[in-house]
């Protein structure tokens, strides 16, 4: 069953009289019921939204190169830098994921020169936090000393674009000012050390976003279409003395072949649908910050597109895939760079298991 | 025109000379790691309007040939 949530925020809010209305509501739910898919076009006052003002990041010191994993499982530096595109990435030797989060999100407060006080709400995601609960955006509250309402939300490696949309919700609602966005893994905790697929791609870090009142998120894509065959990671098993089922390894699993062809699809699908749905080409677009998953993703859906892969923002080589902390930490790097000036449209496409997989047309 | 069509697809992306490629070669020996097979099982799903399904038992150009004539019946 595949469930899609769009919505359009550059349509313009027309006042149909109240009977075409209805007429297009009951219409609408029987499209719904004969095709089996929810989907949402909310017509959204094109000014309520956000803009970014503020970004950080924090990675772990403890860097772990290619050479280092050949001592622990059969691989080399040149297959993994030609399989996933990583040299290097940051493994944490005792720091947890709400750890990295809160000095990422030190680091974007202090850049947006907003105080802890001034937060309305914090959202957060993560696959790899030490604990279950307190969600990860409660232990960050607790650690910055904020008070506002804070939850995570779970949407795997796409989960920064879910977590923006749900910002933008609480903005349309007038109900906040100032948000704080964070992405946070210690996916060295969950990632199986002697399977050589999967362990050469991941890496540890955080990053964060600073939300306020503005008019730039433009226009977003959200799908997810349940399933466990292509990416899974079974939480920790348990001991109850009464459970009879084999108990799965709380591991990340991917069957990469199809994670390829899924996050290639997403990203072409997504991309296309937003510049059409606005009226863009690719010529107008300054950046494409996509989840830092594996460069081979990156290329081919940048040839599919028919994109220069230059306009693709790519740091994995030194982190390697951090999950929901990838497009955080990507903008922090770039906004440090000065690559990003006011004005500059980016798309930032985010997949990973759910499956979910999203997209969003932001002015920085 | 299968066989004719997976030949000229993986020629096109290893930029090779398609007459070094035949029914029986391994897609490894010509240097295609599974990631590269999969991106030319995603050409042929285009090409010919299918879903291939991916997976272990795709090692050689006669694979791929008889799981997409398979499909197009």
């Amino acid at each position: 069953m595949k469930s899609s949530y769009r919505h359009h925020y550059t349509i313009v809010s027309v006042n149909f009289p109240e009977k075409v209305t209805k007429i297009f509501r009951e219409n609408f739910r029987n499209l719904e019921s004969v095709f089996g898919t929810n989907v949402l076009n909310s017509k959204m006052e094109a000014k309520m939204s956000f803009t970014i003002t503020g970004t950080g990041m924090y990675v772990p010191e403890n860097i772990v190169e290619n050479s280092d994993l050949e001592k622990l499982v059969e691989t080399d530096d040149e297959w993994i830098q030609q399989r996933v595109g990583v040299c290097r990435r940051h493994i944490s030797i005792d720091e947890t994921a709400s750890e990295m989060g809160y000095k990422a999100a030190l680091a974007a407060l202090q850049n947006s020169g907003t105080d802890v006080s001034e937060l309305d709400l914090i959202l957060a995601a993560t696959v790899s936090c030490e604990n279950v609960s307190p969600s990860l955006a409660c232990k960050v509250q607790n650690l910055l000393g904020a008070t506002c309402l804070a939850f995570d939300i779970n949407a795997a490696c796409a989960s920064f674009i879910f977590l923006l949309e749900t910002a933008a919700g609480f903005f349309a609602r007038g109900t906040v000012k100032k948000v704080l966005i964070i992405g946070a893994e210690q996916l060295s905790r969950i990632v199986d050390w002697t399977d050589r697929g999967t362990c050469v791609i991941f890496g540890d870090g955080a990053g964060a976003v600073v939300l306020e009142k503005g008019e730039d998120f433009l226009d977003s894509t959200l799908t997810s279409v349940g399933g466990e065959d292509v990416i899974k990671i079974p939480h920790y098993s348990g001991e109850s003395p009464f459970w009879k089922r084999e108990p799965d390894r709380p591991f990340i699993h991917m069957a990469g072949q199809e994670t390829f062809k899924f996050a290639v699809n997403a990203i072409c699908a997504d991309l296309k649908l937003l510049l059409s749905r606005n009226g863009l080409s690719f010529d107008d677009v300054r950046h494409i910050v996509p989840h830092q998953a594996n460069k081979r993703i990156i290329d081919l859906a940048a040839a599919r597109l028919g994109v220069k892969k230059e306009k693709f923002f790519l740091n994995i080589e030194n982190y390697g895939n951090t999950s929901s902390a990838s497009i955080p930490i990507a903008l922090d790097e770039m906004r440090r760079a000065g690559m990003l000036q006011k004005g500059d449209l980016l798309l930032m496409p985010a997949f990973g298991g759910g499956l979910s997989h999203a997209a969003c047309l932001l002015r920085w | 025109m299968v066989y004719e069509k997976v030949v000229q697809t993986i020629a096109e992306k290893l930029e090779c000379d398609a007459a070094g490629i035949g029914m029986g070669t391994v897609l490894a020996d010509l240097g295609m790691d599974s990631l590269d097979i999969t991106e030319i099982v995603m050409c042929l799903e285009s090409d010919f309007n299918i879903e291939i399904e991916l997976g272990e038992g795709m090692n050689t150009v006669s694979d791929l040939v008889s799981v997409i004539e398979g499909l197009v019946g």
